[in-house]
């Protein structure tokens, strides 16, 4: 049991786990990477000058109709299909009311129970279980707008009590995908809803619906998790963990929310049904606006928009036109690369296979490639704390060293010093090579001398291998790497070696 | 199933309480008097009642209707088109600030 600086009681995970059983469950929105809004033609560049991407119908204005957007009820539809949905043959838009100035209408159009796609699963893999996701949903909806709350309860600017808001966003196509609770998966909780938002980034930025990219908040989650007394029949109660905006933070909320219903619990208390804000800083969650009569929606059909229906030949084009998706593509480069399941999971959850692919594609043996990004650039990046995709050498860069090393023109080790350079920001593996004199010694006069000197070092190594111990020759082949500061090439000096000791 | 339940018309003898006046009020972030209440639920229920003779038709051989028009896939292609300049819709907007609408805080929020 620990004590957060905030006063939170937490139960220490492992304990967690003696005690209760976790059931976590997941929404995560998606915005579609469309050309014009959800209802009108307003672009959805992000990152514009605010309201500047507004008209009639995305501000909600009298008279204004809405037209739903081609597009985006085929990415929608794509997605279903991708997750193995029930395409609907039979959808419409609805109402959803609410009072909060984030949508200019009053409400937000949105389906209730006539959604586009139901009933899907994914697939998962964590340290080589599979978890199977059930996805209850996948529907369509719009974005809000974005709020500024100048002043505020913790703000003591005075008369700034207020919110400024940003209509652009208001109208982009949103995609909201539904899990079905998912019990069962006890201490790894926290790594499934990673793997599968993980998962599901991938599969929808192999679809091209969208760019995916959770800082900028086109992907979205919100993470609902409850415990459970070991045993017990029923469920407990769950909370909703929003603003979770990375996947790191996906696994964390997870975590801390485990941790702190446990501690609830023990101490008699009930966990509150309610909606919990991340908090990147301390990893923590706090109680969100609460949820009362919040839920009390009043969905209706949206009037104004006509039906969605589907037909089974559309579907169909869509379903034949789908690209080759993550699990597949995995599964056929594990084949051509000759990694192991975890190799690829490895690579696959550090979001490195477009590295790979790339190293491969410029020219480096798949077996190369592998060894490079596993090997050293793997160490590098777990020393430097940093990410495989921020270490600052290009695939191209990997790709040219290891042709250097297959030519001959230097060795492993010297190979990881110019990686050493190239990372220090010193240019390319070639400028490196040249730049500190990292080049392999032919058969110099140099290099002569030294394999000389070797065995003139230890006649009684000499001894051995000429009386038949050729495993001894190793001891002259490290002397020699050593005088010459590895400089040398090792298959060079061993067929050196043996050219003078063994020739006879 | 839901949708049905919530979208029925309450039937006259489910008058409108003045306890759901108060709870639509506050969805509405509508602060209502006592005595706004008791007229507003009067009057409420009376065009409640008007509506419920709807009920009264026979309908049992009609099929629901989903929408007012017989269409389907009414989509428009996904290509952008010009916005509002901002000034105009500023104009619109009761205030404004930063190049922002600028509106009350919200009751109960952080």
């Amino acid at each position: 049991m620990t004590t957060t600086h905030t006063g939170e009681r937490l139960v220490d995970f492992d304990e967690v786990l003696t005690r209760y059983e976790p059931v976590i469950g997941l929404e995560t929105h998606v915005e579609l990477g469309t050309a014009s809004k959800m209802f009108c033609g307003c672009t959805t560049t992000f990152g514009a000058e605010p309201n500047t991407q507004t008209c009639p119908v995305c501000l909600g204005l009298p008279g204004s109709l809405p037209v739903a957007n081609a597009a985006a009820i085929e990415h929608t539809i794509r997605i279903g299909l991708a997750l193995g949905c029930r395409i609907a043959t039979w959808s419409r838009f609805a109402r959803k009311n609410y009072f909060y100035p984030d949508i200019p209408k009053g409400f937000q159009t949105s389906q209730y129970d006539e959604p586009l796609c139901t009933a899907g699963h994914l697939d998962v893999e964590v340290d080589g279980e599979t978890y199977r996701v059930e996805i209850e949903r996948v529907h369509l909806e719009e974005d809000t707008g974005k709020n500024l709350h100048v002043g505020g309860a913790t703000g003591r600017i005075h008369g700034a009590d207020h919110s400024l808001v940003d209509f652009n966003r208001a109208g982009i196509p949103l995609v909201e995908i539904v899990t079905r609770p998912i019990p069962g998966t006890g201490a790894k909780a926290p790594e499934v809803a990673r793997a599968y938002v993980t998962e599901l980034r991938e599969i929808v930025q192999a679809l091209g619906a969208s760019d995916v990219r959770m800082e900028q908040g086109s992907l979205r989650c919100d993470v609902n998790t409850s415990l459970a007394p070991i045993g017990s029949l029923e469920w407990g109660t769950r909370t909703e963990t929003k603003n979770v905006n990375s996947l790191r933070s996906v696994e964390r909320s997870v975590r801390y929310e485990m941790r702190r219903q446990a501690a609830v619990l023990d101490a008699g208390g009930r966990v509150l049904q309610e909606t919990r804000h991340f908090h990147e800083d301390t990893g923590s969650t706090s109680p969100g606006r609460s949820k009362e009569e919040a839920t009390d929606y009043r969905y209706f059909p949206e009037p104004d928009l006509v039906p969605l229906a589907p037909d089974t030949g559309w579907v169909e084009k869509l379903a034949a036109d789908l690209p080759e998706l993550p699990a597949a593509r995995r599964a056929r480069l594990m084949e051509e690369w000759g990694l192991s399941a975890t190799e690829m999971q490895w690579l696959a959850n550090a979001g490195a296979l477009g590295l790979v692919t790339d190293t491969v594609a410029a020219g480096a043996t798949p077996g190369d490639a592998r060894k490079w990004w596993l090997g050293d650039l793997a160490r590098r990046a777990n020393e430097t704390g940093v990410e495989l995709t921020e270490l600052s050498v290009t695939p191209a860069q990997v790709a040219e060293l290891s042709i250097l090393v297959r030519d001959g023109k230097i060795n492993d080790k010297l190979a990881r010093q110019v990686l050493d350079g190239v990372l220090a920001g010193e240019g390319g593996p070639d400028e490196v090579m040249t730049a500190r004199g990292l080049v392999v010694m032919g058969e110099s006069d140099e290099l002569v001398a030294a394999v000389e000197a070797a065995i003139a070092g230890a006649p009684d190594v000499v001894e051995k291998v000429r009386g038949g111990k050729v495993a001894a020759l190793g001891a002259l082949v490290g002397s020699v790497m050593k005088a010459t500061r590895g400089k040398a090439d090792a298959a060079t000096v061993k067929r050196m070696l043996e050219e003078r000791l063994l020739a006879e | 199933m839901e949708f049905r339940r919530s979208m029925s018309t309450p039937s006259a003898h489910d008058a409108l309480g003045r306890d759901e006046i108060a709870h639509l009020a506050t969805l509405s972030r509508l602060a209502l008097t006592d005595e706004e209440l008791d007229r507003f639920a009067g009057q409420l229920g009376a065009v409640l009642d008007a509506v419920a003779q709807v009920g009264e038709a026979d309908v049992a051989d009609v099929d629901p209707m989903t929408h007012a028009v017989p269409l389907t896939n009414v989509l428009r292609e996904d290509v952008a088109t010009p916005s509002l300049p901002r000034d105009v819709v500023l104009a619109g907007a009761p205030a404004a600030e930063d190049d922002r609408f600028r509106v009350p805080r919200i009751l109960g929020e952080e």
